[in-house]
């Protein structure tokens, strides 16, 4: 019986020959990542072991980006408790403001995650290195501290779904509207504890960005991992980054999926999911009439290059409705210092939005674009639960750049055909 | 080891906003926390709660974000344990990693706030004494036991390194 690209990464960092569902494996970890707020509590627990090293300084990746710039005195604090101890433990790749992104964004653009990689980050959008063909899970913060002192972390393999992607995608449609149909269809447990592997011909032309963000909302259907294979695509885009060498793992023709689910992507419109989960998805053009007050274009499901690129498609010569607050957030120093490059920057200030510095901010109502109570906003994000950006009793709409764009514009839920025509 | 507490009901896929908001993550104190635990789902949770009570929920209970916050906050809040249909991946992981237990039950529905409960966690018997019904838990597997019997995954760990 042949073996998953899932199954043959994590037998190989097992050091096994084959392995199958529902075995136990102790894996070797290639990365171990961790943020502002979840590697504080890491960090408690890894100094209760009372090591003086962690497994490899250059394999601990420390991002302070959710409540950064420091929001408040007790985020300040938090932010400082990485420093110190990126500081004593002579962590390599520890990023300050100024050097920093959103991680997902960030450890993709430096060449940290490459194919064939194990990595756990104290985050639940580890799973955006899917996206390279790597497998990377999210975890709380005691395994990324059991990561840090020993360099594996236990696993249960898991059973994988393959999807299939064939057909033409209609304009305006992204990698966000194929994830966000996927989960409306499967739903928010969907995938719970299995791996979701992208594959189809619409994947295999799908740019790196749209692979991020497919990979990214795994999570959102409860997947362990969301997987797509390396190809030339991905070569490419490691090409100038990958200072090591990686290995390019492709599932076996007769490897076992648990469920093979295939969709004709022209039947597939830009979507919006409604409040308050991920898999209360309708076309937009069912939207129906829904005022909004807030846009957010940004965090690690949509701020790329990519997505600011398709949002300045939309809002070229074009105001921000008096009544919208449109606030765009890039995801790394790269991706900003490129926006002002293209002129995006230019088109975003024209068009009435704001532009900050990279930080997750508003996606988990942090700070940046807080909503008060019955506020609405449409965002490129990946959750929409109650209180998610703010007062439990607003509401978010999930959405990919171009209709987050268009809506800031229309001042309601909108299609980008409504405001831009067909986008050529 | 048994649980005796009084049932507090939630429905289907309770995510971690709603178990601890991340507006309260800028800290990791565990009695901070426990003030806001599932305070989005009810605002007065915390106030309303006695030691031991214990939090029943439909499936997928704890989806959404990886904090080990959530757990941490209900098992400082004073709950003894959680049972619900089902648990989303990395809650259910972080739960056995800092110490609370949770019981994976179909018949969790049938429960209802108010109804007294008894959970036998070697057993995984429930009783419910209000409704006079006894109903089922998954065990365990035997590699998250050793973890369990080890006091958690850092014990686990240490226990590891020295050897």
């Amino acid at each position: 019986m042949g073996m998953t690209v899932t199954e043959k990464i994590l037998a190989e960092h097992a050091g096994l020959d084959y392995v199958e569902p529902g075995q136990l494996i102790n894996a070797r970890l290639d990365l171990v990542l961790g943020n502002d707020i979840t590697a504080p509590v890491a960090i408690g627990e890894f100094k209760k072991l009372g090591l003086k090293r962690v497994f490899d300084t250059e394999k601990v990746v420390l991002v302070p980006d959710h409540f950064t710039p420091n929001k408040d005195i007790k985020s300040a604090e938090q932010a400082k408790v990485l420093r110190e101890f990126a500081r004593e433990f002579k962590i390599k790749n520890y990023f300050e403001v100024g050097r920093m992104g959103i991680e997902h964004c960030l450890l993709p653009e430096a060449g940290l995650v490459l194919p064939g990689d194990v990595v756990i980050g104290a985050d639940s959008h580890t799973c955006t290195y899917g996206a390279l063909g790597a497998f990377a899970t999210g975890v709380g913060s005691t395994d990324m501290a059991a990561g840090m002192a020993t360099g594996e972390a236990w696993f249960k393999v898991p059973e994988s779904i393959r999807f299939i992607y064939h057909g033409k995608m209609l304009p305006w449609v992204g990698g966000k509207d194929l994830i966000l149909y996927t989960i409306g269809k499967i739903g928010v447990d969907g995938a719970r504890y299995r791996a979701m592997e992208f594959t189809g011909e619409v994947i295999e032309n799908l740019s790196m960005d749209g692979r991020f963000t497919m990979a990214n909302m795994a999570i959102e259907a409860g997947g362990k991992n969301g997987i797509i294979m390396a190809d030339n695509i991905t070569k490419e885009y490691v090409k100038k980054r990958a200072r090591r060498e990686y290995k390019i793992f492709t599932s076996d023709e007769d490897a076992r999926y648990a469920e093979i689910i295939d969709f004709n992507v022209g039947d597939i419109e830009p979507q919006v999911a409604f409040p308050h989960l991920p898999e209360k998805t309708r076309s937009v053009r069912q939207a129906g009439k829904v005022l909004i007050d807030q846009v957010v274009i940004g965090s690690c499901t949509n701020g790329r290059m990519e997505d600011l690129r398709v949002a300045a498609r939309v809002l070229k010569g074009k105001q921000v409705h008096k009544e919208v607050r449109l606030i765009i957030i890039p995801g790394t120093q790269d991706i900003f210092r490129q926006a002002i490059r293209e002129g995006l920057v230019e088109i975003f200030l024209d068009a009435k939005a704001v532009f900050s510095t990279p930080t997750c901010g508003p996606c988990l109502g942090g700070h940046m674009g807080i909503l008060a109570a019955g506020e609405r906003a449409v965002a490129t994000t990946n959750r929409n639960f109650v209180g998610r950006m703010g007062h439990p009793e607003s509401e978010v709409y999930l959405a990919n750049p171009a209709v987050a764009a268009a809506s800031a514009v229309a001042g309601r839920i909108a299609a980008p055909e409504e405001v831009a025509g067909d986008g050529i | 080891m048994e649980f005796n507490g009084k049932a507090w009901k939630f429905g289907d896929d309770v995510d971690t906003d709603a178990i601890i908001p991340a507006r309260y993550l800028n800290t990791s104190d565990p009695r901070e926390l426990a003030l806001h635990c599932m305070e989005d789902a009810d605002a007065l949770f915390s106030q309303k709660i006695n030691k031991g009570d214990i939090i029943v929920a439909g499936k997928n209970f704890g989806c959404g974000s990886s904090r080990e916050h959530a757990p941490i906050a209900i098992k400082a809040a004073g709950i003894s344990c959680v049972i619900a249909c089902s648990f989303a991946r990395i809650f259910y992981r972080n739960s056995i990693n800092i110490g609370l237990p949770i019981f994976e039950c179909d018949e969790a529905r049938e429960i209802q706030t108010g109804d007294i409960i008894e959970v036998n966690a070697v057993t995984g018997e429930i009783k419910n004494h209000t409704q006079k019904k006894k109903y089922r838990a998954v065990p365990f597997p035997d590699f998250m036991r050793s973890i369990i019997d080890a006091g958690g995954l850092m014990p686990y760990v240490a226990r590891k390194i020295k050897e």
